[in-house]
């Protein structure tokens, strides 16, 4: 099958890639542009684990074509930290151990700082539902919800 | 008292960010999927649609001539003459004469794009000879029922057993008759539980690369590299020491990547590709319907009991199915589940049944959460008739250190009764409880582990240390081995590295598995910086001209001791790594052994459930774990333990089932229907650290990974009937069932 050019921006990087029409975005993301931070964790758009937020709305990548990125505006967790200093959310990950393996932990980030952008001042049960399209297996989910909670006050403490 | 409160360490028990942390937050760690390797294939699995059928033919003609396509591979390509588990482990990574389940390997292309072994591997013409399947354990245990494999059954099973039973456990003490006759209450249950999957969120994934001279080398997402080496090469016939594997970062396990699955086709489809790695990367489907969840049980147990709680008797009669290769963990979940008890007549009764299903794996306390579910909820049952606080008759019938287990060996320390005292004063079991709520408590209990274990420490030039481990970390334990290192050493835990390597750096490892790593690693790492510190000692010895003996370590530095005191300025271990080069050389410790002095964990929860009695729903309100973590190494991570295995637990026991049906495909691999805890489901996790310190452990660890999962079972169940009256027999509780068992109780 022959592949189409694709342009489009990745955390605020013009890129560009030869796609299979068949290719998911997180196919091209990981296997085209070498960002790897995403993961798939089902392909089927359960668990979360590869989602971005694209022209600022979250998706699960694995739910996208890659030609579809043609000419929207991609943000990966590889693009969430300002060079050495990290989104509060990251930090507040680190210091409440909110991961065990890590692995949902990009999906987690993104998803979460799409929350917060949204709704800068959420309840407990909002971030929960919320993230409930993001599994995590490791931790039952407390300590996350309280890196969140913990980050959307510190956010908000920072405006 | 929690931990933080103690300051008997200056660094254990502390709560520093873990080291991996930077690169877990920003993407960059690599986990399996996430290597390339120049001149790479991609690899495909053909897996059967059948449940059970003889393989007449296998085409893949069609497959090789497609462009892009390097290799392809069946078990023609495999080495003969295999036995015992080497046969099993390399009938379950490729069929032979049968597909034993949906979702076993057929054969295996390597292409050089993903798309193109996907589209290879449809090209593969198989005819099949279809046979009669089973897959329900109490069915495969039929002395009519299909036959998996004729002579798979081993030593331990009496003549005359139906021909799926392939292990047969049997073992107890005392007279159980006698007990059951001084009882004034006895009570006999039967129970159920459904496979499920340990949902490790990253699928299994390698990089295999294998030359025609035998050399190879993997990238593997793997709980146990030498584990991956080991099996790896006796399936396909190499060498053990000329295969080098690495594991990537691990995004969960749980047991489940303990052994192998398509590790060795992406080795046999690289050295058939003329040696170019191979990545094989599975899709979820295929991680639920081919590689290894738990077994499913069938349970009776008969328990006696005293009109004030003592338990005087019991007997447990546990069937499982582990796929259709013996292994299934009745014998772990028999020996597990009556231990927090102490019981003077106890008998066990175990059938290892062979099943239509894929090989079962190790999950977290494996057996374990089965035997308790049947256990905990009949104690529980037999609370509520005779009207006794089900607290109070855990702690009344509790072990104690010295007690022998109910499963033979005697108790050295441990915490049951402190984890139950702290329990029963958890301001969780006041709260009031409305309508349609209920309360459930239940205990658990794992044994933990040691395991071949080698470790290496080096100081740097600049007096930081280098610790080389073997385990892999999958939830935090590079930072409780760097506490444990830095506080060995007087050193700043910033100024510990801990470095997980592959197979060529260390002595066999067992895999991070048991709930071993932070006790078996942490103790190996910490007598190999006892090493360090010995050496380091003897170069300030020579230095001064003074006895060894006569020099101690005190804050990170050697220093005169005895009638040397004061003599010389403490020598620093930056002095000491700073000249090393010319005092003798590198320092280093060394570490290997099956480190003795396990210290086993029991855990109790408590939960608080509401039932909609509409729908039959059940919603967690309030969930407790209390559990002796002998001593918290790095207390955060000791509670992402405890809340992690009680929300696996929460999703065993309502939601998570493998279904099959009667074509003997399972029907829900997908998220979607494998239906996993999301954080909407659930409350905060509370939790508490008990610490009755393992003498065994020079910080008192005795791992905490396991045991938590197992008390959800029961104690949802059991919180249940108190919401609703209700006995829930048979996992999951999903609102179908649980409703139609409320119009069952109303007729």
């Amino acid at each position: 099958m022959s592949k189409i050019h694709v342009t489009t921006v990745v955390n605020g990087d013009e890129v560009e890639f030869l796609a299979d029409p068949r290719e998911t975005l997180l196919d091209c993301l990981r296997d085209h542009l070498g960002l790897t931070g995403s993961k798939e964790g089902c392909g089927t758009g359960d668990c979360g684990a590869c989602s971005v937020t694209v022209d600022g709305v979250l998706v699960s990548s694995c739910l996208m074509l890659g030609v579809e990125a043609q000419g929207k505006r991609i943000a990966t967790i590889e693009g969430m930290a300002n060079g050495e200093e990290l989104h509060p959310l990251q930090r507040q990950f680190v210091e409440h151990a909110a991961l065990q393996c890590g692995f949902c932990t990009p999906g987690i980030l993104v998803a979460a700082k799409a929350l917060l952008e949204k709704n800068p001042d959420p309840t407990e049960t909002e971030v929960r539902y919320w993230l409930a399209g993001n599994l995590c297996r490791c931790t039952g989910y407390d300590k996350i919800i309280r890196a969140v909670m913990d980050a959307a006050s510190e956010m908000r403490g920072a405006a | 008292m929690p931990k933080d409160d103690i300051k008997e360490f200056r660094l254990v028990g502390t709560r520093p960010n873990r080291p991996d942390g930077l690169d877990k937050v920003t993407g960059r760690a690599r986990y399996g999927a996430d290597i390339t390797a120049p001149g790479m294939l991609w690899g495909a699995v053909l897996r059967s649609p059948h449940a059970h059928a003889k393989i007449l033919k296998i085409d893949t003609s069609k497959a090789e001539a497609l462009t892009g396509v390097k290799a392809v591979v069946t078990r023609a390509d495999f080495p003969t003459g295999l036995t015992g588990e080497e046969w099993n482990l390399q009938e379950n990574t490729m069929a032979g004469e049968k597909a034993l389940y949906d979702g076993h390997a057929i054969a295996a292309v390597a292409a050089t794009s993903s798309l193109i072994a996907q589209e290879a591997v449809r090209l593969i013409e198989v005819d099949y000879e279809v046979l009669p399947h089973v897959t329900d354990v109490d069915d495969a245990i039929k002395p009519d029922a299909p036959v998996i494999r004729e002579g798979a059954a081993d030593a331990s099973v009496p003549e005359g057993m139906p021909p799926n039973v392939v292990k047969y456990f049997e073992f107890g003490r005392g007279d159980t008759a006698a007990g059951f006759k001084d009882a004034d209450l006895v009570m006999e249950r039967s129970f159920k539980t459904e496979a499920t999957h340990q949902g490790y969120i990253e699928p299994h994934a390698c990089l295999g690369q294998l030359g025609a001279d035998g050399k190879g080398e993997m990238w593997v997402c793997t709980q146990g590299q030498w584990f991956i080496r080991q099996m790896c090469s006796a399936v396909l016939g190499l060498n053990a020491a000329q295969l080098r594997v690495t594991p990537s970062e691990i995004g969960g396990g749980f047991g489940g990547k303990t052994t192998i699955f398509m590790e060795p086709l992406s080795l046999a489809l690289s050295q058939k590709a003329g040696g170019r790695p191979v990545k094989i990367v599975m899709s979820r489907s295929e991680v639920l319907r081919a590689t290894g969840p738990t077994a499913s049980a069938s349970m009776d147990v008969k328990i006696g009991m005293t009109k004030d709680g003592k338990l005087t008797a019991a007997r447990a009669e546990f069937r499982m199915q582990g796929g259709a290769f013996p292994g299934a963990p009745v014998d772990m979940a028999l020996y597990c589940c009556l231990a927090p008890y102490k019981i003077e007549n106890v008998e066990h009764i175990g059938y290892d049944v062979l099943a239509n299903r894929p090989k079962c794996a190790a999950y977290r306390a494996p057996g374990s959460p089965m035997g308790a579910f049947a256990v905990e909820s009949l104690i529980d049952e037999m609370c509520r008739k005779l009207d006794l606080d089900p607290m109070e008759v855990r702690l009344k019938n509790a072990v104690r250190e010295g007690d022998q287990a109910s499963y033979g060996p005697t108790f050295g320390s441990i915490g049951l009764v402190e984890v139950l005292e702290a329990t029963a004063k958890h301001p969780n079991l006041s709260v009031p409880l409305g309508p349609n709520q209920g309360r459930g408590v239940a205990s658990g209990y794992w044994f933990n582990h040691n395991g071949e274990t080698s470790v290496s420490m080096a100081i740097s030039e600049d007096g930081t240390a280098q610790v080389s481990v073997g385990t892999p970390d999958i939830g935090g334990s590079r930072a409780s081995i760097a506490l444990m290192v830095a506080e060995t050493l007087g050193i700043a835990y910033e100024d510990v590295r801990v470095n997980v390597v592959e197979t060529g750096a260390l002595g066999v490892n067992e895999p991070t598995h048991g709930s071993r790593a932070t006790f078996a690693t942490g103790k190996a790492a910490t007598i190999a910086a006892r090493a360090a510190i010995k050496e380091m000692c003897r170069r300030a010895a020579n230095e001064w001209g003074i006895d060894e003996e006569a020099v101690e370590w005190v804050d990170g530095a050697a220093q005169p001791a005895g009638p040397n005191a004061g003599d010389y300025p403490p020598m620093s271990i930056k002095d000491i790594a700073k000249n090393m080069g010319s005092t003798g050389g590198p320092i280093s410790g060394h570490h290997e052994s099956v480190p003795d002095g396990v210290g086993a964990s029991f855990g109790c929860h408590v939960v608080d459930v509401e039932v909609d009695p509409e729908t039959g729903l059940t919603k967690i309100l309030r969930y407790l774990v209390v559990q002796d973590a002998g001593r918290a190494i790095h207390p955060s991570y000791v509670e992402g333990q405890y809340q992690g295995g009680a929300v696996q637990g929460i999703g065993w026991a309502l939601n998570e089932e493998y279904v099959y049906g009667k074509d003997g495909r399972l029907q829900n691999p997908i998220f979607l229907d494998y239906r996993m805890p999301v954080a909407s489901d659930l409350p905060m996790i509370d939790t508490m650290i008990v610490e009755v310190p393992n003498p065994g452990h020079p910080f008192g660890v005795r791992g905490v990974g396991e045991t938590g999962i197992t008390p959800p079972l029961p104690a949802i169940a059991n919180a249940i009937q108190g919401a609703t009256g209700v006995r829930m027999s048979h996992l999951p509780m999903t609102p179908t069932k649980v409703l139609a068992a409320l119009k069952a109780s109303q007729e």
